[in-house]
C-alpha cells in the first residue's frame, strides 16, 4: 500500500511540486526568520561571548542587561575580593566616547578598559599587534570592522583608508594611538568596539565621581558559582550573576522591552499560516482528486486504518522533502550571509522548531484529508 | 455471536445458489425526502451464472449491486452472498470479505492514472498485504488471459485505449479470484464492437471456477451474452427471463 501511496503521490506531478514548493517555503521562511531572530538576540550579549574567562559579573542591581552601565565604586572592588571563594576580581569600564575623526566628525565608540595588571576582558582574537601592546604610551586596540569602516580615514577623493597600527585616533579630547586589531562578536550596537587599559579608559571618559563599570570576578577552584553569587550579593549589595545568567538578563531585557520578538514572531507566524495554506490546500485538493480511487482502494478491501497509513505516508513524505530542502535553502542563505551584516544563527532548536511547525502543518492537512477518506462511502465508485 | 452470519455456503452452493436476496428494501433520507431506491427485490444468481441486471435510469441498478458487493447497506431484506449475511456486520469485516470474494468492474474503469496497467493489476493483491513483486507477477499472468499485449504492461492509464483499459479493469477484478464479479455498465464507454470483445472476455475468462457475474447494462446490444436477465424498474425485479429475445417479446 506504502507503494500505492508514493506512486499516487509524485504521479501527479503538478500537485506534488504544489504541497513541496509550500513546505519548503513555509520550512524555509521559518528557518530564516527563526534564524535571524536568533542570531539578532545573540548579538545581544556579544560582548558578554567574548569576554568569557570570568565566572561572575558583579554590578550595580539596577542593572539591566550588559550596555545598561551604572557606575560603581573603585572601594566595590576591595569588597569584593574579600568576600570568601573569590579567587580574583578586576575591574572593567564600559561606556560609549565619542571619537573625532580626521573629517572633523564625531563617531560614538564602545570603549572597554581592561585591568592593567591582567588585561583581563580583552578581545578574543587578535588580528593584528598583542594585547600587551595596550601598555605602549595611549594606546588602544580597535575592531577590524570598525577600523574598515566607521573609524576610517576619508582621503580627499572621498576613498576611504582602514586605520593602520600607529593611527591616531582623538578620544574625547585625548590622544590614543592603534596598536593593533581584533576581531570581535558582532554586537547589537554599531559602534566600533575600542579597548585600552582601565586607567587609560577613565581618563579618556568624562569626569565623573564613579567611573567602574562592572567587576569581573573568577571563584575559587571548586565553589559553587552560585553560593559565591550569593555570598558577594550578601556581602556588597550589588547585583552578581554567573556568566549564564548575566547572558540570560540580557537576552531578557530584549524580549521583554523591544519589538524584535512581536516583529520575527509574525514572520515566523506568517511563514506558518502561508505553508499551512498553500501545502494543506493543495494537499486537500490532491485528496479530493483521488477520492475516486481511494473509493475504489476501499471496495476492493482496502479499510479505513490502510487508506489513513496511505495518507499519513504521504503528507509525512512531502513533510520531510519540503523540511530538508526549505532548511537547506536557510542553510544556503546562512552560508551566503556569513561575511555580512546580517546576523543569522541556525542552533538545533531552530532545526527542531521549524520540524515541529513543519510536522503539525503536515498533521493538519492529513487530517481535512483522512477526515474526507474515512468519511467516504465506498458506493462512490458506481457514480459516473 | 459471529460476526458474519455463516449460512451452509457449501449447501447453498450446491443447491445452486451464490446471491440470493429476499425482499431486499433500500431507503436513501428521511420522512419527506426519503426517496425508496429498492421496493422489495427478490433474485438468484448462480454459481457460473452471468446474470444481467437492465432496466432504466433510476431504477435500483446500481444500488442493488451495492447491496450485493457489500458496500452498501439494506434497510430491509436478506442479501446472502456465497453463504456470507452482510446484515449486522462490522465495516470493517465487510471490506475484508470484499477484498478476498468480489471483484469489480467499473463503467469508468476506475485506474488509477499514477500506476502502470500491472501495477493496476496488482492493487487487490496488494490491498490484501501480498509482496509487490509476486502480485505484479500475477498480474502480468492475468493481463496474458485477458489477451493484454505484454510490451504495453508498463503503460500508464492515459497511453491506453478504453478496451484496452477495460481489459486492465477486468483483469484486475479476476486477479484475486473472487467468487463474485459484479460489473457496472462494462460496455458503456466502448464501442460496439470493443464493447462486444469485453464481454466476449469477460464470459471466456471470467465465468470459471463457479464465478457468478452480475453486470448492469443499458447496452441492449450485449443482452445476448447474459444467461438470464433481470428487468428492473422502480425499485423491483419485474421479471427474469433466460435470453434477449424473451425480454423483447415480452416488451411487444
Amino acid at each position: 500500500m506504502n507503494f500505492i501511496a508514493l506512486k499516487m503521490l509524485v504521479g501527479d506531478r503538478a500537485k506534488y511540486l504544489g504541497i513541496l514548493m509550500g513546505l519548503t517555503f513555509a520550512s524555509l521562511l521559518l528557518t530564516q526568520q527563526a534564524g535571524i531572530f536568533v542570531g539578532l538576540m545573540s548579538r545581544t550579549f556579544g560582548f558578554l561571548t567574548d569576554t568569557s574567562l570570568p565566572d561572575i559579573w558583579v554590578m550595580d542591581e539596577k542593572v539591566q542587561f550588559v550596555d545598561d552601565v551604572k557606575p560603581l565604586r573603585d572601594t566595590d572592588l576591595d569588597r569584593v575580593r574579600s568576600v570568601e571563594g573569590v579567587e580574583w576580581a578586576v575591574p572593567l569600564y564600559k561606556g560609549l566616547l565619542r571619537a573625532r575623526l580626521d573629517s572633523g566628525n564625531f563617531q560614538s565608540c564602545n570603549v572597554i578598559g581592561l585591568d592593567d595588571a591582567t588585561l583581563i576582558g580583552g578581545p578574543p582574537i587578535m588580528v593584528k599587534g598583542t594585547l600587551a601592546d595596550l601598555r605602549r604610551s595611549d594606546g588602544v586596540i580597535v575592531d577590524e570592522v570598525g577600523a574598515a569602516d566607521k573609524l576610517a580615514k576619508v582621503l580627499p577623493g572621498g576613498r576611504r583608508v582602514p586605520l593602520q597600527v600607529g593611527d591616531t585616533l582623538e578620544l574625547n579630547d585625548h590622544r590614543a594611538v592603534v596598536v593593533g586589531f581584533c576581531r570581535v562578536t558582532r554586537t547589537f550596537q554599531s559602534q566600533p568596539m575600542v579597548y585600552t587599559t582601565y586607567s587609560r579608559a577613565t581618563i579618556f571618559a568624562p569626569r565623573e565621581r564613579k567611573l567602574l563599570s562592572f567587576i569581573l570576578v573568577k571563584a575559587k577552584g571548586g565553589e559553587s558559582l552560585r553560593a559565591v553569587c550569593d555570598r558577594i550579593r550578601a556581602r556588597t549589595a550589588l547585583a552578581a550573576y554567573t556568566h549564564k545568567q548575566f547572558v540570560q538578563l540580557t537576552l531578557n531585557y530584549f524580549m521583554k522591552n523591544t519589538g524584535i520578538p512581536i516583529n520575527f514572531g509574525m514572520s515566523v507566524l506568517l511563514g506558518f499560516i502561508i505553508g499551512t495554506a498553500i501545502a494543506g490546500q493543495t494537499f486537500y485538493n490532491f485528496t479530493l482528486d483521488n477520492l475516486r480511487y481511494f473509493g475504489t482502494l476501499k471496495a476492493m478491501g482496502a479499510g479505513n486504518a490502510k487508506l489513513l497509513g496511505m495518507i499519513v505516508l504521504q503528507a509525512l513524505t512531502v513533510g520531510a522533502l519540503g523540511y530538508g530542502l526549505g532548511v537547506g535553502a536557510a542553510c544556503v542563505f546562512g552560508a551566503a550571509s556569513k561575511h555580512s551584516e546580517l546576523a543569522f544563527l541556525l542552533p538545533w532548536q531552530v532545526l527542531a522548531l521549524t520540524a515541529g511547525a513543519v510536522l503539525l502543518i503536515c498533521v493538519g492537512s492529513a487530517l481535512a484529508s483522512i477526515w474526507k477518506v474515512m468519511r467516504l462511502e465506498p458506493a462512490i465508485v458506481f457514480r459516473s | 455471536m459471529r460476526a458474519v452470519e455463516e449460512l451452509n455456503m457449501n449447501e447453498q452452493v450446491q443447491n445452486g445458489v451464490a446471491v440470493k436476496c429476499l425482499g431486499l428494501r433500500k431507503t436513501f433520507g428521511e420522512g419527506t425526502a426519503a426517496v425508496q431506491a429498492l421496493r422489495g427485490v427478490d433474485l438468484e444468481v448462480r454459481p457460473g451464472e452471468l446474470m444481467m441486471l437492465v432496466g432504466p435510469s433510476g431504477c435500483g441498478k446500481t444500488t442493488l449491486i451495492s447491496i450485493i458487493a457489500g458496500i452498501l447497506d439494506q434497510s430491509e431484506g436478506e442479501c446472502v452472498v456465497f453463504g456470507h449475511n452482510f446484515r449486522g456486520v462490522s465495516q470493517s469485516e465487510k471490506t475484508r470479505y470484499r477484498g478476498q470474494n468480489i471483484g469489480f468492474v467499473f463503467q469508468a474503469y476506475n485506474l488509477i492514472p499514477t500506476l502502470t496497467a500491472a501495477e493496476n493489476v496488482a492493487v487487490p493483491l496488494l490491498v490484501r498485504g501480498e509482496n509487490r513483486r509476486k502480485a505484479t507477477e500475477r498480474a502480468r499472468e492475468i493481463l496474458r488471459q485477458v489477451n493484454f499485449d505484454d510490451r504495453m504492461m508498463g503503460a500508464m492509464p492515459s497511453q491506453l485505449s478504453g478496451g484496452q483499459q477495460q481489459r486492465v479493469a477486468i483483469a484486475r477484478s479476476l486477479v484475486h479470484q473472487p467468487k463474485l464479479v459484479v460489473c457496472d455498465e462494462p460496455t458503456s464507454a466502448l464501442d460496439h464492437e470493443t464493447g462486444q470483445t469485453i464481454m466476449e472476455l469477460l464470459r471466456k475468462v471470467a465465468l470459471q471456477d463457479g464465478r457468478a457475474l452480475i453486470v448492469v447494462t443499458h447496452d441492449a446490444r450485449i443482452f445476448g451474452f447474459a444467461d438470464r436477465i433481470a428487468k428492473m424498474d422502480d425499485g423491483h425485479i419485474e421479471r427474469v427471463v433466460n435470453s434477449p429475445a424473451e425480454l423483447n417479446g415480452n416488451r411487444k
